[in-house]
C-alpha cells in the first residue's frame, strides 16, 4: 500500500478498528496558527468563523494532516455562560476572573441555551463551513470541555478542589447543570458536522485527581455524559496521566484517549490494545525547539511504539500546538509521520531511542 | 516515630483533616511545636513531593495536604513566632497567568514548612519589579502554567537583575517540567519540580542559611 490510497477519513475509521490502515494518521492540531496563516492577531482571527474555518483549511493543506478541528479556545464555553475571556497576543486566550464567585450560586445555575449564545453559534458556523469545504474526505473535530472538568474556569481550581472535598451537594448540582450543558453543546456540533467531539477531561487525569477519587466522580460522570453524545468521542487528558485509569476510562464508551508526554507510549499502547485507540503523545512545549532530526526521531520512536495492529493518531499530548512552535517543525513533523508511519511499519518496538 | 509519620502522611493523601489533626494533638505532649513542624509536618510534605514527583501522588493531593499542613503549622508557630523561617525576605507570583493553583499550593507548602512570603498574586513584569523593589526581595517565586507566560520569565529576569541585582528568580509550573530546559532558557535562577523543592532551593540559594 502507498501512502495515498486512503482519505484521511478512511485512514482515521481503519485505526480506530484496530487495524492498520496506509500509514498511521496525524492529527496535528495547530489552533492559533491559523492566525498566523490569515496575518491576523489572535483576537481578531477569533473573531469571525470564517478566519477560523479558513485558517484550518488552509493549515491542513499546507501540513497535510488528517483532521480539521473547530477549537477556538477553551473558554469560549465560559464567555458562553457570561464570563470573562483574555485574549494575549501570544497565546491561547484565558479565563478571567471565575464567575461562580460565592459557592451558593450553583444553586441558581442554569446552563446557557446554545442557539441564543453567539460564541457559541460562531463555533458552529465554522463547523458548518469547515463541513461544505471537505464532505466526507476529513473529519472534523468538535470540542466540548468535561462537566468534570470545566469548573475550573468556572470557579477557580483551589475553590473547585474545596468544594469537591467539603461541599458534596454543591459538587453534585454543578454535574448536573454541566453535564447537561456538555451533552447539548456537543450534540450541537455532530449536528453542524463535526464527525466526532473530543472530550476534555484534564481534571480526570492521574496527574490531578487519584484514580480512587476518579472512579468515584469523573468516571461516572464521563458514562453518564458520553452515552448521550449523539456521536464517537475521544478523551483527552490535555498533557495528564492516565496511565493508571486506561482500563476505566475504556468502560466509559469512548474510543480514544490522549496521552501525555510524560508517559512511556509503549506501555500505554499495550494497556489501550484493542479497547481504545491511543492519540499522542509528542511533547509541544519541547517541540518548540526541536532540530528537523529531534522532531524526525520523536516522530518515528512514537510510531515504532505505538503505530503496530493500528489503534494509534499520532498527534500533540496537549490537544493543542503552542503558538511558538515554527512551521518548520510542523512540516517535518508531518513528513516524518508520512514517511515513517506507512503500513506494513519498518520499525516497531522501541526502536528511535 | 516512623509509624506515627506513616499515619500522618495517609491521613494526608487520603485527605482526611481529622485524622491529620488527631495525629499531631497526640504527639503535641512529647515533642514541642518545632520538633513537629520539622520532624512530621516538612518530612510528609517532602514524602509527598516525592510521590508527585514519581507520579504517585496527583495534584489534588499535593493540595489539600499543603491546606491541611499550613492551618497545622499556623496553630503550632503562627505567623511572627521566633522559630518561623521569615528570612529571606521572598514573595511569590504567578507572571501574567489566569492559573493560580500552583502558586497557590507553593504558598502553602512553604508556609508549611515554616517560611513567612508574601503572595502577590497575578502580576506583569513591571509590577513584579516594582514590587520586588519595594519589599527589597532577596528571592521571587515565579509559577506559571502557560508557555508564553514562561516565556516572559526572561524578560522578568533581565528587568529585574538590572533594578534588583541580589534578587533570585526561582520558577516552577508544567512548561518548566515539560521542556527541563527552559528555566535555563529563561535565565531564572533554580527551578522547583515540586512544590516541596522549593524550602531546598531556598536555603541552596541562602547558602543554608535560611
Amino acid at each position: 500500500m502507498t501512502s495515498a490510497t486512503m482519505t484521511s477519513l478512511q485512514r482515521v475509521l481503519t485505526a480506530l478498528g484496530h487495524k492498520e490502515p496506509d500509514r498511521v494518521p496525524l492529527f496535528l492540531l495547530p489552533t492559533l496558527h491559523g492566525a498566523k496563516e490569515l496575518g491576523l492577531s489572535i483576537r481578531d482571527y477569533f473573531t469571525r468563523a470564517e478566519n477560523v474555518a479558513e485558517g484550518q483549511i488552509r493549515l491542513r493543506l499546507k501540513f497535510g494532516h488528517d483532521c480539521l478541528s473547530n477549537f477556538f479556545y477553551g473558554p469560549v464555553e465560559i464567555e458562553a455562560w457570561g464570563g470573562e475571556v483574555i485574549f494575549r497576543s501570544d497565546g491561547p486566550p484565558n479565563s478571567g476572573a471565575p464567575f461562580i464567585g460565592n459557592p451558593e450560586q450553583i444553586f441558581q445555575l442554569k446552563p446557557p441555551e446554545i442557539e441564543k449564545t453567539p460564541c457559541l453559534v460562531k463555533v458552529l458556523r465554522a463547523t458548518e463551513i469547515m463541513k461544505a469545504r471537505v464532505g466526507d474526505d476529513c473529519p472534523i473535530i468538535g470540542v466540548a470541555m468535561s462537566p468534570f472538568s470545566l469548573p475550573v474556569m468556572q470557579m477557580g481550581f483551589d475553590r473547585y478542589l474545596d468544594l469537591m472535598a467539603d461541599r458534596p451537594e454543591l459538587f453534585k448540582r454543578l454535574m448536573q447543570v454541566n453535564e447537561e450543558f456538555c451533552v447539548a453543546w456537543a450534540n450541537a456540533q455532530l449536528r453542524a458536522g463535526a464527525t466526532a467531539i473530543c472530550y476534555f477531561d484534564p481534571v480526570s487525569s492521574s496527574t490531578i485527581i487519584p484514580p480512587d477519587l476518579y472512579r468515584l466522580t469523573g468516571f461516572a460522570i464521563a458514562k453518564r455524559t458520553l452515552a448521550r453524545i449523539q456521536g464517537p468521542t475521544a478523551t483527552h487528558m490535555a498533557s495528564g496521566r492516565s496511565l493508571p485509569i486506561l482500563s476505566d476510562i475504556a468502560q466509559t464508551g469512548t474510543a480514544i484517549v490522549g496521552v501525555s508526554a510524560l508517559e512511556d507510549l509503549a506501555e500505554i499502547k499495550a494497556a489501550c490494545r484493542g479497547k481504545l485507540t491511543v492519540l499522542g503523545n509528542l511533547n509541544g512545549i519541547e517541540m518548540r525547539r526541536w532540530s528537523s532530526a529531534k522532531a524526525e526521531a520523536v516522530v518515528r520512536k512514537a510510531i515504532a511504539q505505538a503505530g503496530p495492529g493500528g489503534g494509534f493518531i499520532l498527534a500533540d499530548n496537549h490537544g493543542e500546538i503552542p503558538y511558538q512552535v515554527p512551521d518548520e517543525v510542523l512540516f517535518t513533523i508531518a513528513e516524518a509521520a508520512r514517511r515513517w508511519g506507512i503500513y506494513p511499519l519498518q520499525e516497531t518496538g522501541s526502536h528511535g531511542r | 516515630m516512623a509509624e506515627i509519620n506513616e499515619r500522618f502522611v495517609q491521613a494526608l493523601l487520603t485527605l482526611n483533616r481529622l485524622a491529620a489533626k488527631r495525629i499531631v494533638a497526640e504527639v503535641s505532649g512529647a515533642l514541642t511545636p518545632l520538633e513537629i513542624a520539622e520532624g512530621m509536618i516538612v518530612q510528609a510534605l517532602e514524602r509527598i513531593g516525592e510521590g508527585w514527583q514519581r507520579g504517585d501522588v496527583a495534584l489534588s493531593q499535593v493540595y489539600m495536604s499543603g491546606r491541611v499542613c499550613e492551618e497545622l503549622m499556623d496553630n503550632l508557630l503562627p505567623p511572627g513566632a521566633p522559630d518561623r523561617k521569615n528570612r529571606p525576605p521572598m514573595a511569590i507570583a504567578t507572571l501574567e497567568d489566569y492559573h493560580l493553583l500552583g502558586k497557590r499550593i507553593v504558598y502553602s507548602v512553604l508556609r508549611a514548612e515554616g517560611f513567612d512570603l508574601k503572595d502577590y498574586g497575578r502580576v506583569t513584569v513591571d509590577e513584579a519589579v516594582r514590587r520586588a523593589g519595594e519589599d527589597r526581595l532577596r528571592i521571587l517565586l515565579i509559577s506559571t502554567l502557560m508557555l508564553p507566560s514562561a516565556l516572559h520569565v526572561r524578560d522578568l529576569v533581565l528587568r529585574l537583575k538590572s533594578a534588583c541585582p541580589d534578587v533570585k528568580v526561582v520558577v516552577g509550573g508544567a512548561p518548566f517540567l515539560f521542556d527541563p530546559e527552559l528555566w535555563r532558557e529563561v535565565h531564572a535562577d533554580a527551578m522547583g519540580r515540586s512544590a516541596s523543592d522549593a524550602a531546598g532551593i531556598i536555603e541552596r540559594i541562602m547558602g543554608g542559611a535560611p
